[in-house]
């Protein structure tokens, strides 16, 4: 169940990093709550099997 | 009470374990006692003799063997019931204290295995690499999240699809090429320590949040909450759905008393859409759309013609924070006004000390909002710049490498930042590019910006000052004179500390101003005066 | 039902198929008198199918070992003489419901490991365990090895096994995993329960004293002893999950020491396969890594049910394969759930506060997190004629797992409709 964007106004999210770790990294020092996904490119970077992922999971 | 055997056949598991399985079911509300064993004859014996399966209501029970588990339950017929039916769940359970938290656990490797652990979450951070961004932004929106984009390079056409899809849930997509946001007081991205206030922010431009952001808490007030929306959101090929679902949310929320606009000027057929959205907003709006002509404006606020205007025009950064406040009941903080006198006779100090052949500006900018309102300060007085970033009526730089006469380049442009740090976070390429400017004998003023905040280089001016004096020294050497002029952006609580890096700069002879605007209309005073200078110049000596 | 619906729901039939498995050892028999489709001058070999011009040193080597233990061949070049020329046939186990250690080579008078799943009443075979034929080692210690374990060995064991009316494997797993086996690379334990279990009825079946010592000797002393049995049990307890429609499931991991191919359950019949990787691991004194094979055997069939790599986080004794480190062994056991369907229910790893461990690997879940299975294995020399030279961790390459997906993607349209209708519970061998 997704929140409200204006619930989020009041009380900040609990962040889902994806990506670069020095955006999660600055909002946890800030004390806020993150999740971090250890991502790499899906398929090691196959555009086309990526695509069938969609479909398919 | 109720006593009641539950078979589980062909199990094995340690008995310490069913110990502790035991002795967690026994735990639950209305549990008098559970015992897990396997049907040994020594265990079926002890089982019998605490009153189990001697009613002969447990035909499982009585042909149970050493291969089989015998939970057996005693308590309210309720509670019994309930864990007879859920006997697996606490077989498989692990310990509580681990599966708990998750700590222990790696990381995830995929958004979808993240909400699986931690169904709370509530927005994504995203700065994958542009060809997989699209894909892991559907992927958040389908799972419920809000987005927050940092990806560039995402297609016009995938991101009117994401933002599309992701308003039909009631979820809002910041980005692509989003810097910063604030939500909950959180500063997201590329953001500066602000204090939570009256003025909610809408903003297509990251530096030019933080300015704005920055500026508001210097002055003493604060932000409620700002939503970017990416550069591209007020194309008309997006037409904002962003930026109005951002306005919505603000106008809605009791803590924003004032609602800022800041962004670079939108599609014709945004324009439009935009001003009736805004002339119908129930709070005051502050619109600063960098370069963009106020006059088709006008017509949207009748109002604004007589009495307090609910729509409030800004040219720059500093007037948009000035109308925000004063629409909130504060007053104009003594730090935006700048003195255009005082500012002639600094500049005219400056020249005074130059060479002749000195007469081109150079900007070189970290923050591309910064960068277009230099621009704009400029081309208010008519005074013309090159740029790679071009304003609208700015020549453009033919080769964002090379300056020519006075040009302002956006260092944090796409051509500089591909497989590389934006220069926010690692100054090397416009330390060099500064070195190189500073070669050049014709430069007469280097104007710079430094951005401060969470993400940002943990000394952004200690990274330029080595370079700042030694371009200053060369000048010297030449026997002229290199003005650099500058302004910072953050506040006294960045951890890099607002105050420290002025007084830096200001040690290394840099004329440091309070605002990126004030930077930009000293460099005007200082470009006119070289124009005039140069003019009298030619009819001289000759 | 949409399609991604469709397949969780496959997958999670997959799942319960496995989890579901009751493997219990019931019989050690000559195969060919056990497995079907063994005949005369026909090697069972592990891996994908393989070509004789194309096998590797080791697997050579080992299917030159089988035709002088049958007598097909005098000498080791007659052997391979005919081996070339096509006289002697060669076949993956996996397409006769069977796996071997490394080479794996299976012939007519090998003895074989019999394990029933008797919640699905399919049988699987796996031949036993020994440190040198298996690696390519073909000479004629080696083969008096495996004349031992046809004379002797499995002749006592067989009755044993018999006179016991079977020896349920489920809970002799999940005893010797609290252990510290992995039922991979390390069965200390359960090789030493199962020699516990059988020892004193081999006493009591009436065999030759000397029979009966010797195989007693042989049980109690041999640390991989029981991978042929967790080998079989692991085989017999996947085969009913094959044939899943629309499952994305594996169900079979197996490398020949030139190729890794992987099975999938919704694919069933084909095989997805890619060059054999290297292993990173430890060598034995004397050997350097210029010599060592590549990635080889059916082994992986433990990793398929979520053993093997998948519980080595709660295997102390080999974290030396791991890096040495207790940390980094755990790590791999947690980073498998990223890419498995479920947990088990029976099979619990302390070391992970008595979780379950990881079972059914979702090739879409591996190419998604580009997550590879974690598979600790040995390594064979690449040339032909020698033992075990080393051990260690390798994990399969992305390729074939790309390769089932594409595959997946084009049969997807023939599963977007209807109810799921898998095979029936035996294993079905395939081509």
């Amino acid at each position: 169940m997704s929140v409200l964007l204006e619930d989020l106004f009041q009380i900040a999210p609990v962040f889902l990093n994806v990506g670069a770790a020095v955006f999660g990294d600055s909002l946890r020092e800030a004390g806020y709550e993150v999740v971090y996904v250890d991502w790499s490119p899906p398929a090691g970077g196959d555009a086309r099997i990526a695509d069938l992922l969609d479909d398919l999971l | 009470m109720v006593r009641r055997t539950v078979i589980r056949k062909n199990r094995y598991f340690d008995s310490v374990f069913l110990m502790r399985v035991a002795r967690r079911i026994a735990s639950q509300q209305g549990m008098s006692d559970a015992s897990a064993v396997l049907a040994t004859e020594a265990n079926r014996k002890v089982l019998i003799g605490m009153g189990y399966g001697d009613d002969g209501h447990d035909p499982d029970f009585a042909v149970a063997g050493p291969n089989d588990l015998v939970i057996a339950l005693e308590g309210e017929e309720a509670a019994v019931d309930a864990i007879a039916a859920n006997v697996d769940s606490y077989l498989s359970q692990g310990s509580e204290t681990s599966s708990g938290t998750g700590r222990s656990l790696p990381r995830p490797r995929s958004i979808s295995e993240a909400m699986e652990r931690r169904p709370d979450c509530s927005l994504a951070v995203i700065s994958v690499p542009g060809k997989y961004a699209s894909r892991e932004a559907r992927t958040a929106i389908k799972k419920g999240l809000h987005v927050f984009l940092f990806s560039s390079n995402v297609s016009v056409d995938d991101e009117r699809s994401l933002k599309t899809e992701a308003r039909q849930r009631g979820l809002i997509v910041m980005g692509p090429d989003c810097g910063t946001a604030y939500l909950g007081g959180a500063g997201i991205g590329f953001a500066n320590a602000v204090r939570r206030g009256p003025v909610g922010i809408v903003g297509s431009t990251g530096t030019g949040m933080q300015e704005f952001a920055s500026l508001v808490h210097q002055a003493g007030s604060g932000i409620s909450s700002g939503l970017g929306t990416g550069s591209r959101d007020v194309s008309d090929a997006i037409g904002g759905i962003s930026t109005l679902m951002g306005i919505d949310a603000l106008e809605a929320d009791p803590a924003t008393k004032v609602i800022a606009v800041v962004s670079k000027p939108p599609g014709t057929a945004f324009t439009a859409t935009l001003a009736e959205r805004l002339g119908r907003c129930t709070k005051p709006v502050v619109l600063c759309l960098l370069g963009a002509v106020p006059d088709s404006w006008r017509i949207h606020d009748p109002e604004g013609s007589r009495g307090k205007p609910k729509l409030r025009w800004a040219f720059t950064i500093d007037e948009a924070v000035a109308s925000a406040l004063e629409a909130a009941g504060a007053s104009e903080p003594a730090f935006l006004r700048s003195d255009e006198r005082v500012m002639r006779e600094r500049a005219a100090i400056e020249i005074g000390k130059m060479r002749p052949e000195q007469r081109h500006l150079r900007g070189l900018f970290a923050g591309g909002t910064l960068c277009y309102q230099a621009q704009a300060v400029f081309l208010r007085s008519g005074l013309l710049v090159h740029s790679n970033e071009p304003l609208r009526g700015m020549p453009e730089l033919p080769d964002p490498d090379e300056s020519r006469e006075s040009s302002f380049v956006d260092m944090g442009a796409e051509t500089f930042v591909q497989g590389r740090p934006h220069p926010m976070i690692d100054a090397s390429l416009r330390r060099k590019r500064l070195e190189r400017e500073g070669k050049d004998p014709t430069v007469a003023v280097i104007l710079l910006d430094f951005i401060l905040g969470a993400v940002s280089s943990p000394d952004p001016v200690g990274d330029m000052l080595d370079a700042i004096r030694n371009i200053q020294d060369e000048a010297r050497g030449r026997r002229g004179h290199l003005c650099v002029v500058a302004s910072v952006c953050g506040t006294d609580e960045d951890k890099q500390g607002l105050e420290s890096q002025k007084a830096a700069l200001a040690g290394a002879g840099v004329l440091v101003f309070p605002s990126g605007a004030q930077a930009a209309s000293f460099c005007r005073e200082a470009a006119q005066m070289l124009a005039h200078r140069k003019e009298t110049a030619d009819v001289g000596p000759a | 039902m949409g399609l991604k619906e469709r397949i969780n729901a496959a997958n999670a039939e997959a799942f319960r198929r496995i989890v579901a498995a009751d493997p219990v050892l019931v019989d050690v028999a000559p195969a060919s008198e056990v497995i079907p489709g063994m005949r005369d001058r026909l090697i069972l070999h592990s891996g994908p199918p393989v070509t004789w011009d194309r096998m590797c040193g080791a697997q050579r080597g080992a299917a030159i070992g089988m035709c002088l233990f049958e007598g097909w061949a005098a000498d080791p070049v007659e052997a391979e003489q005919m081996l070339r020329s096509g006289e002697i046939s060669l076949e993956p186990n996996h397409h006769h419901s069977s796996v071997g250690p490394m080479a794996g080579t299976i012939s007519s008078n090998m003895w074989v490991w019999v394990v029933e799943n008797k919640a699905f009443g399919n049988r699987a075979f796996c031949r036993q365990v020994e440190s040198f034929q298996q690696f390519g080692d073909h000479s004629s210690s080696a083969i008096a090895q495996l004349a031992r374990w046809r004379d002797v060995w499995g002749p006592a064991l067989r009755a044993a096994v018999r006179k016991m009316g079977g020896i349920p494997l489920k809970q002799l797993v999940a005893r010797a995993l609290l252990m510290g086996d992995e039922m991979h690379n390390r069965v200390v334990a359960s090789s030493s329960l199962f020699a516990n279990a059988v020892a004193p009825v081999l006493v009591d079946c009436g065999l030759p004293k000397e029979q009966v010592v010797d195989t007693l000797y042989y049980a109690g002393n041999h640390p991989f002893l029981f991978l042929g049995i967790s080998m079989a049990a692991a085989k017999a307890s996947v085969d009913p999950a094959r044939g899943v429609e629309a499952s994305t499931v594996v169900t079979a991991m197996a490398r020949n020491g030139t190729d890794f191919g992987i099975q999938v359950s919704g694919l069933d019949g084909e095989w997805f396969t890619a060059p054999a990787p290297r292993v990173e691991g430890l060598l034995l004194p004397g050997w350097k890594e210029e010599d060592a094979g590549l990635d080889m055997g059916d082994s992986a069939i433990t990793e398929t049910v979520g053993w093997g790599g998948f519980v080595i986080g709660g295997a102390p004794g080999i974290l030396n394969f791991t890096g040495g480190t207790a940390e980094q062994a755990l790590a791999f056991s947690r980073e498998m759930r990223s890419i498995s369907v479920g947990r088990s229910p029976d099979y619990l790893i302390p070391a992970l506060n008595f979780e379950g461990s990881a079972v059914g690997i979702d090739i879409r879940k591996v190419v998604q997190t580009n997550t590879l299975p974690v598979i600790d294995t040995a390594i064979a020399h690449k040339e032909p004629g020698h033992g075990i030279i080393g051990g260690g961790i390798v994990r399969p390459p992305l390729e074939c797992f790309t390769k089932a997906l594409t595959r997946f993607g084009e049969r997807s349209s023939e599963w977007s409709e209807g109810p799921l209708s898998g095979r029936t519970a035996t294993s079905i061998p395939s081509s």
